[in-house]
């Protein structure tokens, strides 16, 4: 059993169908990147996994337990599956470490004092240590987004979703914010990224999959879906993504 | 390199102090214009003497000025128990009607009905109804004192506008605020107490401060169903001393207090605009 199985997942907005019958298996500790052009259900399927948008039709199991039962508690799913945005989304009236606290403390109901000691830990690894009193607006773009990720750590995930989480940011503050997800993913996090970054894809993804009008066309690893993809569309993807 | 002349300035620096001058010159000329043509123009109108006697009367303003004071702490008063209500009520209201669960459907109906009502009645209409209907069910003292019944029409009132600028300051704050936290696993209600509420209040600042100024003057609005405050007590000194003054008097205590409080309002919504571009 996978950690995270989709099976046939279904999204409309109106007459647009966004995601058109998702299959798609991660495994503990596994890399997933969602590839493909704007547009073909990357974002919104990563929103979908966690019931920010409830499905059409299809299934969504976390440990083989279906979470897309419509009516089912959300809030406690999601406090298992982290997302980062690629907007960042900090809450600009508080502090980084403010941000990062605010989930655990009102979901999990733990007390400032014994919250602070790990979650001061996490700013301390990603090399946010001397920037947990900021406010957003006073941090670059690139630490503004290793707080995202801070934060959503901060409430112990299972799984964590990645949206196109580098797309915002100047080049050379990608590398950073990448170096954090390299760092997740030794630490055997389950992560499902979708992205644009294809280097970083190819070099770090387990699984690669390319999504175009709503479906997975092709799905395998990053060295399959790179080096010899099978699909005239995939191909044709990556001839303009790679150039 | 720039090119230094004999004043130490760049040629830019020379041609925008150049600029400066010139725009004083002209504001300068034409305010003095201005004011001469007031000043010479209207002395020439026939009534200017008998207006001058009535409204501008040094003496009677020197006479009646401390006791108009003392009558706008009376505003003063009412005003600094009126708008803390007005704040919660107008949340309140607010909130009720962004209200989603079906459970609290009345409460919404209730919140659209409360604003479309009071704020589609002129203020003074709900002052005299409020004010003269409630004591006339011929309640026991204090319950009559239309200190009360005129504080509480002001409250409903200005709660109903205090309501829509809180709803567009909840409407302002952009939805991936709350697509983040309720990513983190907040419940609705966390959702809009911690991340929306906080930064919603904040934008609406300023117009908030507006509303403040604009209950300031219409507290004088209460004069007309008992309480002695500062527009009545100008009354009173208009019929003793058979002049207009008085009048003018309270008009000049109302600017001292509006003025600053209207120039910080627009300091705070420039402030604001600058930290969104």
């Amino acid at each position: 059993m996978a950690k995270l199985e989709l099976r046939g997942v279904v999204k409309r907005f109106g007459e647009v169908t966004v995601c058109n019958g998702v299959d798609l298996d991660v495994e503990e500790g596994q890399m997933v990147c969602l590839i493909g052009a704007s547009g073909g259900g990357k974002s919104t399927l990563l929103r979908c996994i966690n019931l920010l948008e409830p499905i059409e039709d299809g299934a969504i199991y976390l440990d083989g337990e279906d979470i897309s039962v419509p009516g089912l508690d959300s809030q406690g799913v999601r406090a298992r599956i982290g997302m980062v945005f690629q907007s960042f989304n900090l809450f600009p009236h508080m502090t980084a470490l403010e941000n990062a606290m605010l989930a655990p403390r009102r979901v999990h109901g733990l007390a400032r004092a014994e919250l602070e000691p790990r979650v001061a830990g996490l700013f301390e690894r990603f090399g946010l240590a001397d920037r947990m009193q900021n406010y957003p607006d006073q941090l670059s773009g690139g630490q503004q987004q290793r707080v995202a990720i801070v934060r959503a750590l901060a409430m112990q995930p299972e799984v964590m979703l990645f949206d196109e989480i580098t797309s915002a940011l100047d080049p050379q503050l990608v590398g950073e914010v990448l170096d954090v997800l390299l760092a997740l993913k030794r630490e055997g996090m389950t992560m499902v990224l979708a992205t644009h970054e294809m280097g970083f894809a190819r070099q770090a993804a387990d699984k690669v999959c390319f999504l175009k009008d709503g479906r997975i066309i092709e799905q395998g690893t990053a060295a399959e879906v790179f080096e010899t993809p099978q699909q005239e569309e995939t191909k044709a993807f990556l001839a303009r993504a790679l150039k | 390199m720039a090119k230094y002349n004999a004043a130490g300035m760049t040629r830019r620096q020379q041609y925008e102090a150049q600029q400066r001058r010139r725009s004083l010159l002209i504001a300068g000329t034409s305010t003095v214009l201005a004011v001469l043509a007031v000043v010479i123009l209207v002395p020439m109108t026939p009534g200017w003497e008998k207006v001058q006697r009535s409204f501008f009367n040094g003496g009677v303003l020197a006479d009646t000025f401390p006791k108009l004071v003392e009558a706008f702490f009376i505003n003063v008063m009412i005003f600094a128990w009126c708008a803390p209500l007005i704040a919660i009520l107008g949340l309140l209201i607010a909130l009720a009607r962004d209200a989603k669960s079906p459970a609290l459907f009345p409460l919404r109906i209730f919140g659209a009905t409360f604003t479309d009502v009071f704020r589609g009645v002129p203020v003074i209409l709900t002052v005299y109804l409020i004010g003269f209907g409630i004591p006339g069910l011929g309640l026991p003292r204090p319950w009559n004192s239309p200190y009360i019944w005129g504080s509480l029409a002001l409250i409903l009132t200005y709660a109903a506008y205090v309501a829509e600028i809180f709803r567009s300051g909840i409407d302002s704050v952009h939805d991936s605020q709350r697509a983040a936290a309720r990513s983190l696993g907040l419940t609705e209600r966390q959702v809009m107490r911690d991340v929306v509420l906080p930064q919603a209040v904040r934008n609406v600042v300023p117009a908030q401060m507006n509303m403040l100024i604009a209950l300031q003057k219409d507290v004088s609005l209460l004069s007309f169903i008992g309480p002695v405050e500062i527009f009545r007590q100008a009354g009173v000194f208009k019929s003793l001393t058979a002049n207009f003054t008085p009048y003018v008097g309270a008009a000049i205590i109302f600017l001292i207090v509006t003025i600053p409080a209207t120039r910080y309002a627009d300091h705070l919504m420039a402030k604001q605009r600058q930290a969104r571009s």
